[in-house]
């Protein structure tokens, strides 16, 4: 029992991917402003934020709204990107005790934060976040397809295992799943799903800070928004390490693969920043149209291309 | 100094009012987000909603429609909050202080913490005067 409380809030959980998230969140606002030919902030800039609001700023609760789950869905939100987190990391450090989960796990674990954070909006009773939370619920209806059609992908490149450690042993073995033809479609869908997932700009439509006044999030301060602002740190950095096991071959800490591991999950995060930077907001339709027919031929081009061999 | 004033003093993030504004300190403030000023340099950047605001940047003079919503988004700032009058109608209603819609400079409405004077004022002075908001926190 205490080991795995250890697993959940300690390494590789709560605590752990908090803190490589801050440095993730402090890499995208520097290549962000790098990008821009700006100096950027400090290192360190992310874990004053959550300081701030966590233990300086006072909390607003609704007056016309529903305390409880305005309280409660941001913990729960943390709570699902932790399992995520936990499932997703311990196969990339090796560790093999405690519950291994599978892919189809991930999946419904990884639709919690966000699902969470709709209901928190919605229990706002401010107009605006329920803008946020119509629109987030039609991103949630577009990628979510795309992503159990990659998954789908995975699971049958992999010999339908669906252990996401036999699936990096697999890859060690015979090589990555990118190295070819249909892993390449799916894993441009991937790059583009978590793009969506983890909410970054051309699909930031649901809190667009210019035209919502940010949208889900604008009725949480204080606490409330430190916890969601950490749920976003965690999830910056368990995606790409996600993607990177699906398809980069997987992440393994021994001996000069440590330095491999460390710049797949970078060049993923990278990825992702530079999209987030060279994109402007698209409009909601526009989304939804570019998930349900693009995103969604891309990765079934990919299956096909798979069963024929390529 | 203790983490959580220090904490506070790195990361002030800045909710802009907009009153009866000519529209050229608001030009002047986004100057700061530019590459040649970068204010996200000291952890500052503009948000969009009140409730995560640390600094509440008053511009233009605040005639009798605009006191009531001034007001309103004050109350619904999370607080501790420091308020900026900006520009020489922030401060003092400059050519309007004597209009009949006028209804009185910022500091008649809410409690200021800093002005900065000048119509408009440079980006550097928006700069220096939030770099010495941050040292007296």
């Amino acid at each position: 029992m205490a080991e795995q409380l250890f697993y959940f809030f300690v390494y590789p959980g709560m605590l752990f991917a908090g803190i490589i998230g801050i440095i993730f969140a402090w890499a995208d606002r520097k290549v962000t402003a790098r990008v821009q030919f700006r100096q950027g902030p400090p290192i360190l800039q992310p874990f004053y934020d959550f300081i701030k609001l966590l233990l300086v700023k006072e909390t607003i609760l609704p007056k016309k709204g529903s305390v409880i789950f305005f309280l409660l869905t941001p913990v729960l939100g943390l709570f699902g990107a932790t399992a995520a987190a936990v499932i997703i990391l311990m196969p990339a450090f090796g560790l093999t005790s405690g519950f291994q989960g599978d892919i189809i796990v991930l999946f419904y674990l990884l639709a919690i934060p966000t699902l969470m954070f709709i209901v928190g909006a919605l229990a706002s009773g401010n107009p605006l976040s329920a803008v946020g939370a119509s629109r987030e619920i039609k991103m949630v209806l577009s990628y979510e397809l795309s992503f159990i059609l990659i998954i789908a992908g995975v699971i049958l490149k992999s010999d339908m295992t669906l252990q996401l450690n036999e699936i990096m042993a697999l890859q060690q073995s015979q090589g990555a799943f990118i190295a070819s033809l249909s892993g390449i479609l799916m894993f441009i869908g991937a790059i583009f799903v978590i793009q969506g997932k983890s909410g970054l700009v051309p699909f930031d439509m649901a809190e667009a800070e210019t035209e919502l006044a940010e949208g889900i999030f604008m009725e949480f301060s204080g606490t409330v928004y430190a916890i969601i602002k950490f749920t976003k740190y965690i999830l910056l950095f368990i995606l790409p390490v996600f993607i990177a096991e699906m398809f980069l071959g997987g992440l393994h800490f021994a001996g000069i693969d440590i330095l491999w591991s460390i710049l797949k999950v970078l060049l993923v995060l990278v990825l992702i920043i530079l999209i987030r930077n060279t994109n402007p907001r698209l409009k909601i339709g526009q989304a939804m149209q570019f998930y349900l027919l693009w995103v969604n031929l891309l990765v079934i081009a990919g299956l096909v291309l798979h069963y024929l061999g390529i | 100094m203790g983490l959580k004033s220090f904490s506070l003093k790195k990361s002030l993030w800045v909710f802009h009012f907009g009153g009866a504004s000519c529209n050229n300190c608001d030009i002047e403030i986004l100057d700061c987000l530019t590459p040649r000023y970068d204010v996200e340099r000291f952890g500052m950047k503009l948000v969009g909603s009140p409730r995560h605001a640390d600094v509440l940047l008053v511009n233009g003079s605040i005639n009798q429609r605009d006191k009531p919503r001034l007001l309103e988004v004050y109350d619904q700032i999370a607080k501790p909050v420091f308020v900026v009058a900006f520009g020489a109608c922030g401060c003092t209603g400059g050519i309007f202080a004597e209009g009949i819609t006028f209804a009185g400079p910022v500091d008649n409405i809410i409690p200021v913490d800093a002005y900065i004077p000048g119509c408009p004022p440079k980006p550097e002075a928006m700069l220096s005067t939030l770099m010495k908001l941050a040292e007296t926190i």
